[in-house]
């Protein structure tokens, strides 16, 4: 295989990089809407008991997406988890102080019956989807801005910012648009999922978030594009050279971030995607197909993070401070052999999981209605 | 320089938050298993109790998973978070066993974990239990990439440091894969994950005979437990982990620490049984010997030496010293990337870069360090002795009490004498708790034992850390503390709240209850 070279492999571990992000956002996203939403949706018991088992049988296979996700950042792109998660240190541990409530709440909920009980998991339920969304998405906002970081000569990576920092009005609006896609995800799964009040309570929010998602994603799109300056290369740039991402440099020039779509006109299908895909499923939502809603909806959730990728390409995680030490493509990932190696693994495993994942959702088809949570309150969450 | 501050918090942090993962991943284990086992024997004989107990030991199973879950999620983050220079320096190697864990166990067992406790209705008996057995086999290969990872900390093979990438990276993935240490750890670990989750049913069922409760579920449960406990049990003794200790120096250091031995032993070597190891003379006080014992466990034969600390230290100044070559080249060709001869200089030396590394705890420049500081970093290989070899006794002694407990429980099952002593019933429900300590030791003795290396050889875990402040791991530390504190007393309470209700807390029979003998159970 020779047009497998380390520039080859680079590009696709970039591309799955998005693989797994996007997998994450379609399938453990709608787990987090579903969480984030329970207060807006359910009103009594058995509504919220609803609301939580359309998502109780799967949502622990959904968030391997993100555990995976975790592990092929650390093996494909050491340099980027490294940086990253030190960095972004305190909006980590939030984040991860959520993802930390929320298995247990979907356990320990249903195990008493005490009211107080349940409604402090309810809380915590809520946490764990709502948190975690946000703050991905204000992380996503802070890497187009550009990162407060550098490296020694030993490529020890230092931070400078702070967790005020990440707080900025661009990136508060990025979590924004990451919480109601996700949500809006959510209240679609509902509605093809969930019965009675729940579905109709859910579908009612679908009905004005999705417009607030394309008309956000548009807006933020018009000002990375307008706006914000862009990363890019200046220096040769070599594909296949070792991962130091001191060897070359980087200037910050108005208009970086559109230059790949100047270039590549055929990118546009990406943002084309992420507000078409909505629409759609704004429209089904109207005409009651439940399944070309969800899917219409995927379809965005795609869109939108493909965009990013795109948008930034080669770059992974700009530098504010020291632009020539942004990791990018070229220079943050692991070794050719590494590359290598993780792309067999993901080429053996990866079908064979869609392919239970899949069988997994068949056999667990179908709505999921009160009586069936009543009559099974031993069993169910 | 790395505040000491620094490193001593991080790996703080580490430890309680590995040690607390620790606590819910050998149930895990073990207990997956014994409900594969259990819901087979249903399938096979369509008798109810055997489904009761799938279910009833798949509520506990439940409970404790979704904690080992969540604060999973914190240990694959926090090498990122709290561990930033090592996950540059070793994520080529490191990351790849974590991410095939991902792909190839842990999304099996989390997608069908789901169908086990909700798919009851809606698979067939054996559609379920192929289900179950997908579960077990997911959390079992799990165990097994994260111990090829940890393994390869522990001797890391199939690598080599890139002087343009400033970083390990991998030449052989089979060799990491395959590596013998890594093997060992893995038949060890998951032993004992099985010997804790037999004690775990073996004891809760003791404590239903005692009770005089649910007493063929109990004794059910307990004829696993004793069955599968008792080969856990020999294999997680038989199988011990000392194999892997004679491949490597800082395995040989951690296994003479364990030992307190400072002289070399003529082969083949005594086994100090027990004794008061003391730091200051160098020696074992009032020392037990047991002939030929060490020498067999360590090398498998009887005419191999096994190295003393002395003889290791020595060794050590010699990697120091070649490690300031390497080290020394390294500048230069950071200087300059095209430099020939220095790159030949360190090609030649690069295996002992690490031990240059010791340096820079107390010289930024490690070549400026005088002969007293290189003698002072080879005694730093040293591990604590003391904590070493008594939490190592503790582990083995443990070990053995186990195979008494299950053989003899085995024993009394054997002959369908359940219930025949309350004494033993009593040390097998107070006995619950051992398989976790012993465990936490086990893990105490194999990583504070490969200090003061976080990779062995390759890089001192003070460097490992990220360039954070004192406070910011304070903070988080406190956090993890509260949040693991709360899980626990309520975890806890659930396990014995269900435990208490028994598994018919809404009273009925099992359906297939056709012997006579279930009626005097709830009769008294």
């Amino acid at each position: 295989m020779e047009w497998l070279d380390y520039t080859v492999l680079r590009v696709i571990w970039w591309a799955l990089l998005g693989v797994l992000l996007i997998g994450f956002a379609v399938t453990d996203g709608f787990d987090m809407g579903v969480a984030a939403l329970l207060p807006l949706v359910a009103k009594t018991e058995t509504e919220k008991r609803l609301a939580i088992n359309t998502i109780g049988p799967v949502w622990e296979g959904n968030q391997v997406w993100l555990i995976l996700g975790g592990g092929a950042i650390f093996a494909a792109w050491p340099a980027l988890y490294a940086v990253s998660f030190s960095g972004f240190y305190f909006a980590m541990f939030i984040a991860l102080v959520a993802l930390i409530l929320r298995p247990v709440a979907f356990k320990f909920r249903s195990k008493r019956e005490c009211p107080k009980w349940r409604a402090a998991w309810d809380v915590a339920l809520w946490i764990g989807g709502l948190v975690p969304a946000l703050i991905f998405g204000v992380a996503v906002g802070n890497v187009l801005l550009g990162v407060p970081f550098y490296f020694d000569d030993n490529l020890r990576p230092f931070y400078t910012g702070t967790l005020w920092g990440l707080l900025n009005p661009f990136a508060l609006a990025t979590g924004v648009l990451s919480v109601l896609m996700l949500t809006v995800h959510g209240a679609l799964w509902l509605g093809l999922k969930a019965t009675g009040p729940v579905r109709a309570r859910a579908a009612h929010y679908a009905r004005w978030a999705s417009l607030g998602v394309a008309l956000v994603f548009i807006g933020l799109g018009v000002i990375v594009h307008q706006v914000l300056p862009g990363y890019v290369i200046t220096s040769d740039i070599v594909t296949d050279g070792p991962s130091n991402p001191l060897l070359k440099t980087v200037a910050v020039m108005d208009g970086g971030w559109t230059q790949n779509f100047v270039t590549y006109p055929l990118m546009w299908i990406a943002p084309i995607a992420g507000v078409v895909g909505i629409l759609v499923a704004r429209v089904s939502l109207a005409m009651h197909v439940d399944w070309l809603a969800f899917i219409g909806s995927k379809v965005s959730i795609f869109g939108i993070i493909a965009t990013v990728g795109l948008t930034m390409f080669p770059m992974i995680l700009p530098s504010s401070i020291d632009p020539k030490a942004s990791l990018t493509v070229w220079d943050a990932s692991s070794s050719e052999l590494t590359l290598g190696i993780m792309l067999g693994a993901t080429v053996l495993f990866l079908p064979i999981i869609l392919a239970y994942t899949a069988w997994v959702f068949k056999v667990l088809f179908g709505r999921v209605t009160e009586e069936y949570v009543e009559k099974n309150a031993d069993t169910l969450y | 320089m790395i505040d000491s501050g620094l490193v001593d918090l991080s790996r703080l942090q580490f430890a309680m938050t590995a040690m607390y993962h620790f606590l819910f991943v050998p149930l895990t284990l073990g207990l997956s298993f014994m409900i594969a086992i259990m819901e087979s024997v249903y399938v096979m004989t369509n008798r109810q109790v055997w489904r009761d107990m799938t279910v009833f030991w798949g509520k506990l199973f439940g409970i404790n998973f979704a904690v080992g879950v969540a604060t999973g999620i914190v240990m694959e983050f926090q090498f990122g978070t709290n561990w930033a220079y090592y996950s540059h320096y070793v994520g080529d190697i490191f990351g790849a066993p974590l991410a095939i864990e991902g792909l190839m166990a842990f999304f099996l067992e989390a997608t069908f974990i789901g169908l086990f406790f909700f798919g009851w209705d809606k698979l067939t008996k054996v559609g379920h239990l192929v289900v179950t057995w997908l579960v077990a086999l997911g959390s079992n290969f799990s165990a097994l990439w994260i111990l090829v990872a940890n393994g390869w900390m522990n001797f890391p093979v199939g690598s080599e440091f890139n002087p343009d990438t400033m970083r390990m990276e991998v030449t052989d993935f089979w060799a990491v894969i395959f590596n013998p240490v890594a093997q060992a750890k893995f038949v060890h670990t998951v032993s004992a994950g099985y010997v804790t989750g037999a004690m775990f049913v073996l004891g809760i069922s003791a404590y239903y005979l005692l009770r005089q409760r649910d007493v063929e579920f109990a004794k059910r449960s307990m004829t696993i437990a004793a069955s599968f406990g008792l080969a856990s049990a020999l294999s997680v003794v038989v199988l011990g982990d000392e194999s892997g200790y004679s491949v490597s120096e800082n395995q040989k250091m951690k296994m003479a620490a364990m030992e307190g031995m400072y002289e070399t032993l003529p082969a083949p070597a005594s086994f100090t049984l027990i004794g008061l190891p003391n730091e200051e003379t160098r020696t074992v006080d009032y020392a037990i010997h047991v002939p030929y014992v060490l020498g067999l466990i360590a090398t498998r034969s009887l005419d191999e030496e096994v190295p003393g600390i002395l003889e290791l230290v020595e060794h050590a100044v010699v990697r120091i010293e070649n490690g300031l070559i390497a080290y020394d080249a390294l500048e230069a060709l950071k200087a300059d990337r095209a430099n020939a001869v220095a790159r030949a200089r360190f090609d030649a030396h690069k295996e002992d870069l690490g031990y240059a590394l010791l340096l820079k705890q107390y010289v930024e420049d490690p070549r400026t360090a005088t002969p007293e500081l290189v003698a002072q970093a080879a005694w730093d290989t040293v591990p604590p002795v003391a904590p070493l070899f008594w939490t190592f006794r503790l582990m083995v002694a443990l070990g053995f009490l186990f195979i008494a407990i299950f053989a003899y429980a085995f024993w009394l099952v054997a002959r369908r004498q359940h219930t025949a002593h309350r004494w033993f019933l009593w040390t097998c429900l107070l006995s619950i708790p051992l398989p976790w300590v012993a465990a936490e030791l086990g893990w105490f003795v194999a990583e504070f034992g490969r200090q003061p290396w976080v990779i062995d050889s390759v890089l001192p875990t003070f460097l490992a850390v990220s360039s954070l402040s004192y406070g910011a791991v304070l903070t988080t530390l406190i956090g993890f503390v509260v949040i693991y504190s709360t899980l626990a007393v309520i975890e806890v309470g659930l396990l014995r709240k269900t435990i208490l209700a028994g598994p018919y807390h809404t009273p009925q029979p099992p359906k297939d209850s056709t012997s006579g003998e279930f009626a005097p159970a709830y009769g008294k």
